[in-house]
């Protein structure tokens, strides 16, 4: 039996714990080398998008918009989007650009597929960029949504012909920091392998600054990588949310027998364990000396600093997968997850949430699923954790409980350097380790009568 | 790729006392231009948000309350129901078969819980086109709960924040005159137009009382509904911030017969003037009031010239460039800068009218930019050409000074330093030191270049030339 929290279903929404379609289908796309992000929709959207991704990564995020007024609502927002790819194109001179729908255009009907055809036909005499589209209208699905959707859509609209063997590894991490995206490359470069990571943002979304302002950030998936995804000799997936959706991986091993791994995002030990162990089998090596240093020192940690976090109990919130990811960590090192709440809901997750604490914790922490910060609230104070593990926006609901809160995934903004946070593989798990054992350790510290400068 | 302005944007760019003036503005956003504008929605949400006793609840998909939650610093001393996000995350089946039923269900829900003085609610862009009648929703669920409860028609794409001030006005002008206003000094005013960030408002009130002046209501900072309902027995609107709150002072005007004037509590001459129109306005009924005034002015300067002069040494011929939501603030702003022996090179904002753009190439110096509706492009050339030190701005505008190695000056709504008073003006002389004046500039390679003489040092030529030669190319995507 699954001990799932009952969940009281409130009509009206509070303190959401998702975001909307779109963003998410920004940020993969902001992840493509010469890509610009483009809403069709109203200039609002658009507008709050940017100043939400820029107040977590700190780097400009431009992200274009049709800019829809209320004529173009009624008659349809064609001439708009039309005119608004070729101001892009002469502004920024963009090699890709991906379009996403609002909430708005969803409404009115605009068949984007068609007003891209037309287009392609009324310019074909430019040299255009390549144009992606993915729909992503807010009142199906959450930002999480739209991410995949926009990589499944990188991936079907640009990977269309069969490649020669490329020997490359197909990596779609799902969302994750910039600094895992870096850590997957090395991952990757130890195994002697080179990956396509599908899309990486590393650098778009957190690079140096510059002599000219840069239209658009070095770095990103290359369209010529994009292109020979065909030819790779496997694709990685992370995301137990994925399994049994179509995703860019299925779309690939469909089309041209690339063969897909679904895999759990690798944070924590057993996650990247399965991570190493498929790479392993796929490059027939053995898991390079570096890395299985990095796993002995990550063992060793956890024994040096069981005590101080033994018994603590956590609610943890955020996206399905980095949700997961964390709830298997904290596990794993002896905090007990009590509660797990997702914004999301694709069905599925309490099962995975127990699958992933299977053998390790006495009782199966309680899962919450489509639930926003109110019902999260509600159940958590009558559970009274020590600890909060998720996104900024806990942070009001961590000072009311004098809870701790570790923040990590996405926004955040109360705090320096999410997006060189690194959450996935050992090491990941060994900075993360690290913070809650400090997290612990100054708790203690400040409310010891005494204090103590000795641990 | 050039660095070339769109065709359709040179309009909304002036460089003093390069031409005579023209400017357009008040523009839709041109398509695919990455203007750094918001939408109608979010006009309404910036002027009602901080009525912090009421519910603000959003009605529309989830991204459009989710960004907006708690964003704006808008303080309250008391009640904090505004800082809440709440919605009615349309969900594909109220978008067919319309969103009625559930926004009234959610409303008798977070009534229910929260108790709130009055409701508003916003509508989005998506119940623009569902049709949805929040008026008539709205009207049955305040028979029930015997609350106001107030639609507020901010569709998205009707416009700019601009048209977003006036529905928010015409909803809180419903709550307007609906109390009793016994007791209130003939010497009193309501606060229209500050948002209380970091505490602000507090500050200008506390001025006010040592004027002898009571305020009624500081409808947008640390508002109530209460306070707002018995607003019209104020004898004076002061109306800061170029249009949030204008419509409703006039509004009042018309109504209920309270004057305004308009004030800004930015910089010193700024500052000292709003509070001398005050005691202009009640010198009659109060003769000592302009004494107590120049009293209150004396005390606040002699206090803060010495600071402001050891900060001055340091920032002396400092170029500053300023991108703001409201022209209004530019104004004060090229003030406080002169203070600082700076000098602005560039100022432009999201929604400035005509007026606003010709009162800003009066006082500025030949050869600054005056801009409208910016994007990040535009900025960034003329940063880069006019070779600015510091930039104030907004989050947006943040990461494209940073990335330039230029210094930056939050001066938005999730600023978190009092700017406005006297002790507000020396607060920002601080930012702007803090900025300008760290180390850290000398690594950037922009910095760097211009001291090895391979970067143009662009503006910064003999004083008064105007523009300089248009070397730069901000391209780079090649
Ligand atoms: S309208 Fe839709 S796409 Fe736009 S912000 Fe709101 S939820 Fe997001
Ligand atoms: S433009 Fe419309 S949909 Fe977008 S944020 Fe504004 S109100 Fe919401």
């Amino acid at each position: 039996m699954i001990a799932t929290a009952p969940k009281t279903n409130y009509v009206s929404t509070t303190n959401a714990c998702k975001l909307c379609t779109p963003l998410g289908a920004t940020l993969a796309f902001k992840g493509v080398a010469g890509g610009v992000p483009f809403l069709h929709g109203s200039q609002g959207c658009a507008t709050y998008m940017r100043r939400y991704i820029i107040s977590h990564f700190r780097e400009p995020m431009d992200i274009a918009s049709s800019a829809l007024g209320e004529k173009n609502a009624i008659y349809g927002g064609g001439p708009n989007l039309k005119k608004g790819l070729i101001n892009v194109m002469r502004k920024y001179a963009p090699e890709v650009i991906g379009v996403a729908t609002t909430c708005l255009t969803e409404t009115i009907g605009d068949d984007v597929h068609m007003i891209l055809h037309e287009f392609r036909q009324e310019f074909g005499d430019l040299p255009l960029p390549a144009v992606v589209q993915v729909s992503t209208p807010s009142f199906s699905g959450t930002h999480m949504d739209g991410f995949h959707g926009a990589v499944l859509s990188l991936a079907e609209q640009l990977c269309v012909d069969q490649v020669e063997p490329t020997g490359r590894v197909n990596v779609m991490s799902g969302f994750v920091s910039a600094e895992d995206l870096r850590h997957m490359r090395e991952i990757g470069r130890a195994f002697d392998l080179e990956l396509t990571l599908l899309p990486d943002y590393s650098d778009t979304l957190d690079g140096p600054t510059y002599d000219e302002y840069q239209p658009i950030a070095a770095g990103g998936t290359t369209l010529e990588e994009i292109r020979s995804m065909s030819g790779a000799r496997a694709s990685l997936e992370f995301g137990t949310s994925l399994v049994g959706r179509k995703t860019a991986g299925a779309s690939l091993e469909k089309r041209f027998g690339v063969v897909n791994h679904q895999l759990p995002m690798p944070i924590g030990l057993r996650a990247t364990d399965a991570l190493m162990e498929t790479l392993s089998e796929l490059t027939g090596q053995p898991i390079p000396e570096a890395i299985a240093a990095e796993r002995g020192r990550l063992l060793d940690a956890l024994v040096d600093g069981h005590k101080y976090i033994a018994g603590q109990r956590a609610v943890v919130y955020g996206d399905e997968d980095m949700v997961l990811g964390m709830t298997s960590l904290l596990a794993e090192i002896g905090i007990r997850p009590v509660l797990v709440a997702t914004g999301a809901g694709g069905g599925g997750f309490a099962e995975a949430v127990h699958e992933t604490c299977a053998g390790l914790l006495p009782e199966m922490p309680e899962v919450m699923e489509k639930v926003d910060f109110h019902d999260i609230a509600a159940r958590a104070g009558e559970l009274k954790p020590d600890l909060l593990v998720g996104n900024s926006k806990g942070y009001r609901y961590a000072r009311d409980w004098n809870a701790d809160l570790l923040r990590v995934g996405f926004p955040i903004h109360d705090r320096f350097g999410g997006q060189r946070l690194l959450h996935l593989g050992y090491r990941g798990a060994l900075g993360l380790f690290d913070s809650l054992v400090n997290l612990a350790i100054e708790r203690k510290q400040n409310t010891s009568d005494i204090g103590y400068g000795y641990i | 790729m050039k660095n070339e302005l769109l065709e359709e944007r040179k309009g909304q760019i002036h460089t003093v006392g390069e031409s005579p003036f023209d400017m357009a503005c008040n523009r839709e956003s041109l398509a695919g231009a990455v203007s750094q504008r918001a939408c109608v929605f979010c006009g309404s949400r910036v002027v009602l948000y901080p009525i912090a006793d009421a519910l603000h609840l959003v009605h529309g998909p989830i991204g459009c309350a989710v960004y907006t939650w708690d964003i704006r610093g808008a303080l309250s001393s008391g009640p904090e129901l505004h800082r809440l996000s709440f919605s009615t995350d349309l969900q594909e089946r109220d978008v067919i078969f319309g969103g009625e039923t559930k926004l009234e269900a959610a409303l008798v829900e977070l009534i229910e819980r929260h108790q709130p003085k009055a409701a508003f609610v916003y509508s989005t862009c998506i119940v623009g086109l569902i049709g949805d009648d929040l008026e008539a929703v709205c009207r049955k669920v305040e028979e029930r709960f015997g609350i106001p409860v107030m639609p507020v028609q901010s569709e998205g794409f009707k416009g700019s924040k601009r048209e977003g001030y006036l529905a928010a006005c015409k909803a809180m002008n419903r709550l307007v005159g609906t109390a009793d206003t016994t007791g209130i000094s003939p010497l009193s005013v309501n606060i229209f137009g500050d948002f209380n960030l970091a505490g602000e408002i507090w500050i200008i009130r506390k001025y006010l009382e040592r004027m002898g002046v009571e305020v009624v209501a500081n409808v947008t900072g640390d508002g109530r509904v209460a306070d707002v309902q018995r607003a019209h027995g104020a004898a004076l609107n002061l109306v800061q911030c170029s249009g949030a709150t204008l419509d409703l002072a006039k509004m009042m005007e018309e109504e209920h017969g309270v004057p305004h004037v308009r004030v800004s509590y930015l910089g010193i001459e700024d500052m000292a003037d709003s509070l001398y129109k005050v005691a202009e306005f009640f010198k009659d009924i109060d003769p000592d009031i302009e004494r107590r005034t120049s009293e209150l002015v004396r005390e606040e300067l002699e206090a803060l010239m010495p600071k402001l002069a050891g900060l001055r040494k340091d920032l002396e011929g400092k170029r500053a460039a300023i991108y703001v939501g409201g022209a209004f603030k530019a104004f004060s702003l090229i003030k406080a800068f002169r203070h600082l022996g700076m000098k602005v090179v560039l100022v432009g904002s999201q929604t400035g009218t005509r007026e606003d753009y010709r009162e800003l190439a009066t006082i500025t110096d030949p050869g600054t930019v005056i801009i409208d509706d910016a994007n990040p492009l535009e900025l960034s050339k003329y940063i880069k050409e006019k070779d600015v030190d510091v930039f104030v701005g907004g989050v947006k505008e943040r990461p494209i000074a940073f990335k330039l190695g230029v210094g930056f000056c939050d001066h938005n709504h999730e600023r978190k330093i009092a700017l406005e008073g006297f002790i507000g003006m020396y607060n920002f002389a601080l930012e702007i030191h803090a900025s300008a004046m760290s180390p850290v500039w000398n690594f950037m390679p922009r910095r760097r270049g211009r001291a090895e003489g391979t970067v143009d040092s662009g503006a910064r030529g003999p004083e008064g030339k105007g523009c300089p030669p248009c070397a730069a190319t901000a391209g780079g995507a090649s």
